[in-house]
């Protein structure tokens, strides 16, 4: 659906976007990650044909996006940073001129707007000012706005930016239901956004493409072995240490037994197996050795460290890369 | 030609339901409404010395009244032509729904035009209250028609020029006062570049004095249809919406 190919965009003292390639399948969602600045609005305003490419292309529907723009346009639908909102409309009525000026009209333009109302929970403000909606609706109205003309791929600039909690899930919940229908692209700088949403990852920094693949491979190629957290307290009182260490060990499959912190007589030793799956049997033998299991949690890195390792910014990234490494 | 339809809409729609478009209008009305008053009270004393004389005056309408008052009106059309373009680009772009119109399956040229049609169709509501103090004349006088309607003709070329300028600057920068401030600079100098006239009559000079849109605007108000000024102003508009388009394009490749 979308092909991007050693795509460039330089100012007059930076590059913003370096030689990006990448491609997108059909009713995919893919999460456009990186830290701010990265050059994530760049990269989609350029697919938006909204700025013109220094360097390479990319086609969008089979439409290239320098040669073709009125093409594209007619196949995309755009949610900006901030949604572009006209404060003087009324939210039915701007929905109508923006389904205008994407090329509907009589009773199509009228079901869309229906449509797109009911789908992004907008209608109950229909007859509001856009200037007088909250943060949230304005969003969702953005994003009605983005899907009026029924596009074949939205480009969604930080959808959930600046939402409160129930409405970052919201607005997520609504993404997913979209994907089936639509190509979705979406950039964000929150990882667990894109854990929840999307399929597929393409991590951007500086400019410049650093990993591009399936949230799931991601994942277990950052993980390798699987370490599992487990939290255990004495029946009464305190737990030998060393008992436990040796009992944890002894199962079969376990290669390394540390222990992690104690609060009290709670105790968290972290487990790392080499075989896949031996939470079962861990779990067992805490229990037959008469000791209470309170947790017990796989510790899947998260994209959160995946995504510090493979920029290499900031401190953790130490940690997680031992981590990977392993 | 449907999308400038749209985008006519929309601007009309923004200068309606904001207060701008009512007080514009009814400053207008409320300045030419004075003028008039007083070129009909001048009108009158003349008419009323002349018969204390017991000599006749030449007295005409058209040469007396609607002469003068339609210069006017070119004169106070400068002061609001800031007001009615400063926000045409201004406030998309800080808004940030250029965005939206840019990806858009629209061309710049259906954006610029639409806007600049609203624009000229605003100030064309402003001259229906000067058109009002007009038909007083008619019914109560006998002027000749047909000048009035050059007249008018001319201050719409007029007033699409400068608009188109006014359009262009908009273009140019994010904040509307600056758009307006500049704009009404712009204006202003274009109406007195004309005085150089007065005391000089070197050749620069009398370029100067040529740009100066009042120059054109005089055969109008005499009711004058001249070739010469329509295709004067009909370069303005050009020159202002080709800049327009210029400066659109330029915006994606800077920003």
């Amino acid at each position: 659906m979308i092909t991007v190919k050693e795509l460039t965009k330089r100012y007059a003292r930076n590059t913003a976007v370096d030689h990006i390639s990448f491609e997108v399948q059909k009713g995919q969602i893919v999460g456009f990650l990186g830290p701010n600045g990265a050059g994530k609005t760049t990269t989609m305003r350029m697919l938006t044909c909204f700025l013109p490419p220094t360097a390479g292309g990319a086609t969008v529907a089979g439409f290239d996006v320098l040669e073709q723009p009125l093409e594209v346009k007619k196949r995309i639908g755009y949610l900006p940073e901030s949604p572009p909102l006209y404060p003087e409309m009324e939210t039915g009525e701007y929905l109508s001129f923006v389904g205008k000026l994407k090329g509907l009209s009589g009773a199509e333009l009228g079901k869309q707007v229906d449509y797109v109302c009911e789908r992004c929970a907008v209608a109950d403000v229909k007859n509001k000012l856009l200037g007088k909606l909250s943060k949230g609706y304005r969003q969702r109205v953005g994003l009605a706005q983005a899907i009026i003309h029924n596009p074949d791929v939205l480009i969604l600039d930080e959808p959930t930016a600046g939402l409160d909690p129930k409405q970052i899930n919201e607005t997520r919940e609504l993404i997913k239901g979209l994907a089936g229908d639509h190509t979705i692209i979406l950039s964000t700088h929150i990882l667990p956004e894109v854990e929840q949403t999307c399929e597929q990852v393409i991590i951007i920094n500086k400019g410049k493409l650093v990993a591009t693949d399936s949230v799931h491979n991601l994942q277990n190629r950052a993980r390798g072995a699987e370490t599992v957290l487990v939290e255990i307290a004495g029946r009464n009182g305190s737990l030998e240490m060393v008992a436990v260490q040796s009992r944890l060990q002894q199962i079969a499959g376990v290669s390394r037994v540390q222990f992690k912190t104690s609060h009290g007589n709670r105790n968290v030793f972290e487990i790392e197996s080499q075989k896949g799956f031996v939470r079962g049997d861990l779990a067992r033998a805490v229990v037959e050795a008469g000791w209470d299991l309170n947790e017990l949690r796989p510790a899947a890195m998260s994209l959160e460290e995946i995504f510090l390792q493979l920029t290499g910014s900031e401190a953790p990234t130490e940690q997680a890369a031992t981590k990977g490494a392993q | 030609m449907r999308n400038i339809w749209i985008i006519w809409r929309k601007e009309m729609n923004s200068y309606f339901v904001s207060p701008i478009a009512y007080l514009l209008l009814t400053m207008f009305g409320l300045i030419f409404g004075f003028f008039f008053w007083n070129a009909l009270g001048y009108f009158a004393l003349m008419g009323m010395e002349s018969q204390m004389r017991g000599q006749m005056f030449p007295m005409n309408l058209n040469e007396q009244v609607i002469r003068p008052l339609l210069s006017n009106a070119s004169v106070v059309g400068l002061f609001f032509i800031p007001m009615i373009t400063m926000r045409l680009f201004a406030e998309e772009k800080r808004s940030g729904t250029m965005e939206l119109l840019a990806t858009s399956p629209i061309r710049d040229l259906e954006v610029i035009l639409g806007k600049w049609f609203a624009a000229v169709t605003l100030y064309a509501c402003m001259l229906l209250f000067t058109a009002l103090n007009f038909a007083f004349l008619f019914k109560y006088g006998n002027p000749d028609w047909k000048p009035l309607a050059i007249g008018y003709l001319g201050l719409l070329l007029q007033a699409g020029g400068l608009l188109a300028i006014g359009t262009f600057i908009s273009t140019l920068t994010k904040n509307q006062i600056i758009a307006g401030a500049a704009t009404f600079g712009v204006c202003l100098l274009l109406w007195v570049l004309e005085w150089v006239s007065g005391y000089e009559t070197a050749t620069w000079a009398q370029v100067l004095a040529y740009m100066s849109v009042i120059t054109h605007f005089e055969s109008f108000a005499k009711g004058v249809l001249d070739t010469k000024d329509v295709i004067f102003y009909l370069t303005v508009i050009f020159l202002g919406l080709f800049f327009t388009a210029r400066s659109m394009e330029s915006l994606r490749w800077r920003s």
